[in-house]
């Protein structure tokens, strides 16, 4: 590999596409280096002598004539230590290495490699010389930070026996151990490279089996995603897209977590760039920015850049999966991937599929997706990982038939689907229960059943079932009025009110309601909808829907959320005053009921 | 020494097609000279081989295949810049428009501008008191944020406009600052208006105007916010001042963009527009912001016509996925007559809760104002209820909600041109409004908060 160095000529510019003749020898994909600037680009196309280059730069001031020269080497990201906490651009280079060599506004042709070449890292041997390794096998491991152990793996399609290998400080380019080969000889770092486009491999993809704790009420109790899962959030603007994405960012129970920044707003990623370092991971004390990579490149950066980025982030997200992590990548917003997809496809002139978008979008949005999953990693010690996906999509007008929302649908396994009309009333997170779904319910019942309650799952359905029910009724109410209605009807749509207000709705800016743990879940869920079971009763004893709604028990309800994770023993006593305040509600109706008699 | 070509090809809408070129290098500033002397200017949008398609900014009037010279600068567009611009109105390009002699540039920049780093950023957190209670209590704008007013055909925006650039400020700071205004295909009236406005209340000698009429020529409305915000750059991270950078009309300049996409034959995306519609307004708009270590900030306020009052047109759309959230003109407000007619429901400040709070404004800023807009929003249900079953049908607490609504729009959102309400004001008009309700019904808003400040103005109110 790397041999093929072939040079050619510039002969047209048109935005981020330079065609190129002299480049028979080129290979498809293969990065280049354009004019004397050096800008960076990648080879999407060849016709003949001809090579149709996307360039990951401005490339205002290039003309005909100016050099190209490939490196024979497919896009690529360098994985080793110095990766956590980085914020990289859509090809994975440091954001604050370029301002250090370029100020504030990022200028063109800056060449910074994604690790540190001077940093030292104490490498800890775990593999010892004898040892008989392939590719996944560990050698040993760096703290990164204080909350990831980086495992450092013999890169994949390798194999060998440990001739050599040290404990010490190394740099990511200083070779730890020495494999041999057949006569072959590898020198090992604790860096490796390897192609964005290309899957990282692993032995077996295998069923998830764990939810994505988020703490986020909405998504864990009715619409939750699995360790290993993927899912999709499209929604117009202002419904909250970026607010949950950040959510997850900061209270998903995963090991790693990746945030793609993909053609959005710069602001957004100085949002997560200040915030994230004071955060506390909920679990450790740590700071959250302690198990995070940002990869952001805002919609103003160049757009071929933009398409990279996900792929970029998404082969650093497996390269910490194969290391038996937990990881999850949120990628804001695939819509964005879609339109430099769109945009390079016009310039090459290619026929377009629906709404100008390239025919091949649905197969790019499946085999993007695809590499998320829960697997069992390479190596040969059967550890396990998990990558779970969640892609924000942004249709236009929020219209739900858009080419990129479907083309994710068709792939994902949970699908949030955020409304305008619920954040116009501040609902927030402003996922519409009726029509999001996630089919992982039945994957996880098992882990809910043990790790949650065996009441869990009754739960869930009967207050989904309460919530649809109001749903018809509503329509019912605006054309005859509530007070047609039946008791038992007003009790529904009360006790929908307050599933949706006190258990649905949750504020992510408050400090103790930002994150609802599943005993805390489970106990609010509990409260509600053990009032209406009483409340049932009640009904039938004549008690009226008003009277029971007016309980001064229901104010503690409402505030159920704001009970902190250390005072669960709150939600009883709650439970306490519910079952007092109906009961002595029916002696009285009963009691004087029984007088009238 | 410059070449000078005479190898028009083609002449298509304002696209120029130059042959025999050579040297020619992707955007490079362009100028065609016509027989009688006549200066036009353009960029080349495309080189292929000895080709150039070049994109003339004041249109292709005039210009013939035979006579037309071509010479191409080297550069891209660039502005001479100077703070000797405060106070002066120029065109679309930036030559001088009010009679005054050309400026003398410190520095020349490239009008293209470059990405602001993420990394460089410093999120933007200060409030900015606009002294209009929709926005200032509801949907806060903050220092560096990008917030534009999506209008309709016949509403009051220049009004709204004219009166945030006459009253924001920043509570307790005698900063610089500076109001930077673009106008793209805007009606001569309406540029009078904005001129006038600032000419009366003295803002003009702290003001740059870039005026390009709905006469001018419509390719230079490219150029235009390119320009204004090159000048804004100069003033906000040069000269360390507080810009707000006003946009009027951003879909004049999307009509451009779209007339260029055309003759060019491009792809088109949805309604014609170009599929890099969403790259190229975001090279526009994420050019507001604060930058880490620099006094100075950049604040937008766009104004976005939709057409048809339709909120999913490309350019309303697409604007709302790039900016820090959007303030919502209703025709609806606007016939009850109410000014200004900002519909707060759909409105949103995305950077709200950044910019507000203890410290900033008050500690019961975000609540109040959540309580005020679910409060609303549950007023407009029984509004629209009472249209089906009659105001009598209204449950107690629905026409207490019903009667808030009606309020709210008439005392909260409607306010006078001239009147600047202080933060306090706002805040103690939100509280007053809820009394309205009962007690058991404001869940958005923490007990306390209710007995410290619900009581404060019913005794004020006493």
């Amino acid at each position: 590999m790397g041999e093929t160095r072939v040079q050619g000529t510039i002969r047209k510019v048109s935005g981020p596409l330079v065609v190129a003749d002299g480049m028979r020898a080129a290979r498809m994909f293969d990065v280049v280096l354009v004019s004397e600037k050096n800008l960076i680009g990648e080879i999407i196309e060849i016709k003949g002598d001809l090579a149709s280059i996307q360039v990951y730069e401005d490339t205002s001031g290039l003309g005909p004539g100016e050099p190209v020269v490939s490196t024979g080497e497919p896009l690529s990201v360098e994985l080793g230590p110095g990766i956590i906490e980085s914020i990289y651009d859509g090809i994975q280079r440091p954001l604050d290495k370029i301002e250090k060599i370029a100020g504030a506004l990022i200028t063109r042709g800056i060449s910074v490699p994604g690790l540190d070449r001077e940093k030292k890292w104490e490498f800890v041997a775990t593999a010892k010389v004898g040892d008989e390794v392939v590719g996944g096998s560990i050698l040993g491991t760096v703290q990164e930070s204080t909350l990831v152990e980086h495992r450092i793996m013999v890169p994949p399609r390798t194999k060998g026996k440990i001739t050599k290998i040290v404990s010490g400080s190394f740099t990511v380019a200083e070779t730890v151990a020495v494999l041999e080969d057949g006569g072959k000889t590898h020198n090992l770092t604790l860096m490796q490279r390897w192609p964005v486009r290309l899957p990282r491999p692993y032995q077996d993809r295998l069923t998830p089996v764990e939810p994505l704790v988020t703490g986020q009420r909405v998504i864990d109790a009715f619409f939750p995603i699995a360790k290993g899962g993927t899912a999709c959030v499209p929604g117009p603007f202002g419904a909250g897209k970026t607010v949950i994405q950040h959510q997850l960012a900061k209270w998903a129970d995963a090991e790693i977590v990746i945030f793609v920044g993909c053609g959005e707003r710069g602001n957004e990623m100085t949002d997560v760039l200040l915030e994230f370092p004071e955060l506390k991971d909920p679990r450790s004390g740590e700071p959250l920015m302690k198990r995070t990579v940002l990869v952001a490149n805002t919609s103003n950066m160049p757009v071929a850049a933009r398409e990279a980025s996900i792929y970029t982030g998404m082969t650093i997200a497996e390269y910490f999966r194969d290391m038996g992590y937990s990881v999850a990548l949120m990628a804001d917003s695939t819509s964005r991937w879609a339109e430099a997809l769109r945009e390079m496809s016009g310039r090459l002139e290619e026929m377009p599929g629906e709404e100008g978008y390239p025919a091949y979008l649905p197969a790019r949005a499946a085999q993007f997706y695809e590499r998320a999953g829960r697997v069992r990693c390479i190596g040969g010690d059967d550890r396990i990982g998990a990558l779970s996906a969640i892609g924000a999509v942004s249709p236009p007008g929020g219209d739900l038939s858009d080419p990129v929302v479907q083309a994710s649908l068709k792939v994902v396994k949970v699908f949030w689907s955020l409304e305008d009309w619920l954040a116009y009333e501040r609902h927030f997170p402003a996922i519409n229960w009726l029509t999001s779904y996630s089919l992982y319910h039945e994957m996880l019942s098992e882990y809910f059943r043990t790790e949650v309650s065996e009441e869990w799952e009754d739960l869930r359905q009967e207050s989904m079932r309460i919530l649809q029910k109001e749903a018809e009724l509503k329509e019912i109410a605006r054309l005859v009025g509530t007070d047609a209605l039946s008791d038992r009807d007003r009790l529904i749509l009360a006790t929908a009110k307050s599933l949706r207000e006190d258990f649905l709705h949750q504020n992510a800016f408050d400090d103790v309601d930002t994150y609802t743990s599943f005993p805390k879940q489970f106990k609010m869920l509990t409260n509600i909808i053990g009032f209406d079971r009483l409340s049932r009763d009640a009904v039938e004893q004549g008690v009226t829907a008003e009277e029971l709604f007016a309980l001064p028990a229901q104010e503690d309800i409402v505030r159920s959320r704001y009970i902190p994770e250390s005072q669960m023993e709150e939600f009883d006593a709650v439970w306490g005053r519910i079952e007092q305040q109906i009961g002595e509600l029916v002696e009285k109706k009963v009691g004087s009921e029984e007088v009238v008699a | 020494m410059v070449k000078e070509y005479m190898t028009v090809q083609d002449v298509a809408g304002p696209l120029l097609l130059v042959g025999g070129v050579s040297g020619v290098k992707y955007e490079e500033l362009v100028e065609v000279e016509l027989p009688g002397g006549d200066v036009r200017r353009g960029k080349v949008l495309e080189v292929n081989e000895d080709t150039a398609l070049v994109q003339l900014f004041e249109g292709a009037t005039g210009v013939s295949v035979d006579s037309a010279r071509v010479r191409f600068l080297g550069k891209g567009l660039e502005l001479g810049l100077s703070r000797d611009m405060l106070g002066r109105v120029f065109d679309g390009l930036g030559g001088p428009k009010d009679g005054g002699p050309a400026i003398i540039p410190e520095v020349k920049r490239d009008v293209a501008g470059a990405p602001i780093n993420p990394w460089a950023r410093n999120y933007p957190n200060e409030f900015i008191q606009t002294g209009i209670s929709a926005i200032d209590g509801l949907n806060t704008l903050v220092r560096g944020q990008k917030l534009p007013i999506f209008s309709g055909f016949g509403l009051p925006h220049a009004e709204l406009v004219a009166q945030i650039a006459r009253q924001a400020k920043v509570q307790g700071t005698e900063e610089e600052f500076a109001v930077v205004f673009a106008a793209m295909g805007i009606t001569f009236e309406e540029a009078e208006y904005f001129i006038a406005d600032f000419r009366r209340t003295g803002a003009i000698d702290r003001a740059v105007l870039f005026v390009n009429l709905a006469s001018d020529p419509a390719i230079e409305r490219i150029a235009t916010p390119r320009m204004a915000l090159t000048a804004a750059e100069y003033l906000a991270f040069d000269l360390e001042m507080h810009v707000l950078v006003i946009l009027t009309d951003l879909t004049n300049y999307c009509e451009a963009l779209r007339e260029i996409s055309a003759a060019r034959k491009e792809v088109p995306g949805r309604r014609g527009y170009p599929g890099y519609l969403y790259t190229d307004l975001s090279t526009i708009y994420e050019r507001a912001g604060r930058i880490k270590g620099k006094k100075g900030s950049i604040t937008q306020i766009p104004v976005v016509s939709m057409p048809d009052d339709d909120k999913t047109h490309p350019i309303p759309d697409l604007t709302g996925y790039i900016t820090e959230g959007q303030i919502i003109l209703d025709r609806a407000l606007h016939r009850k007559g109410i000014y200004p007619p900002i519909n707060v429901l759909p409105s949103l400040s995305r950077l709200r809760d950044k910019g507000i709070g203890e410290g900033k404004t008050r500690e019961d800023h975000a609540n109040l104002a959540n309580q005020l807009f679910a409060a609303y929003a549950r007023g407009k249900e029984a509004q629209e209820l009472a249209v089906i079953l009659g105001e009598g049908a209204l449950s107690p607490e629905d026409k207490a909600f019903f009667k808030f609504a009606e309020v709210f729009e008439n005392r909260y959102v409607r306010q006078a041109q001239d009147e600047n309400r202080t933060i306090d004001e706002t805040l103690a008009l939100g509280w007053e409004l809820l009394e309205i309700l009962p007690k058991s019904e404001l869940k958005r808003v923490k007990p306390e908060q209710i007995d410290r400040y619900m009581k404060k103005t019913v005794a004020a109110g006493e």
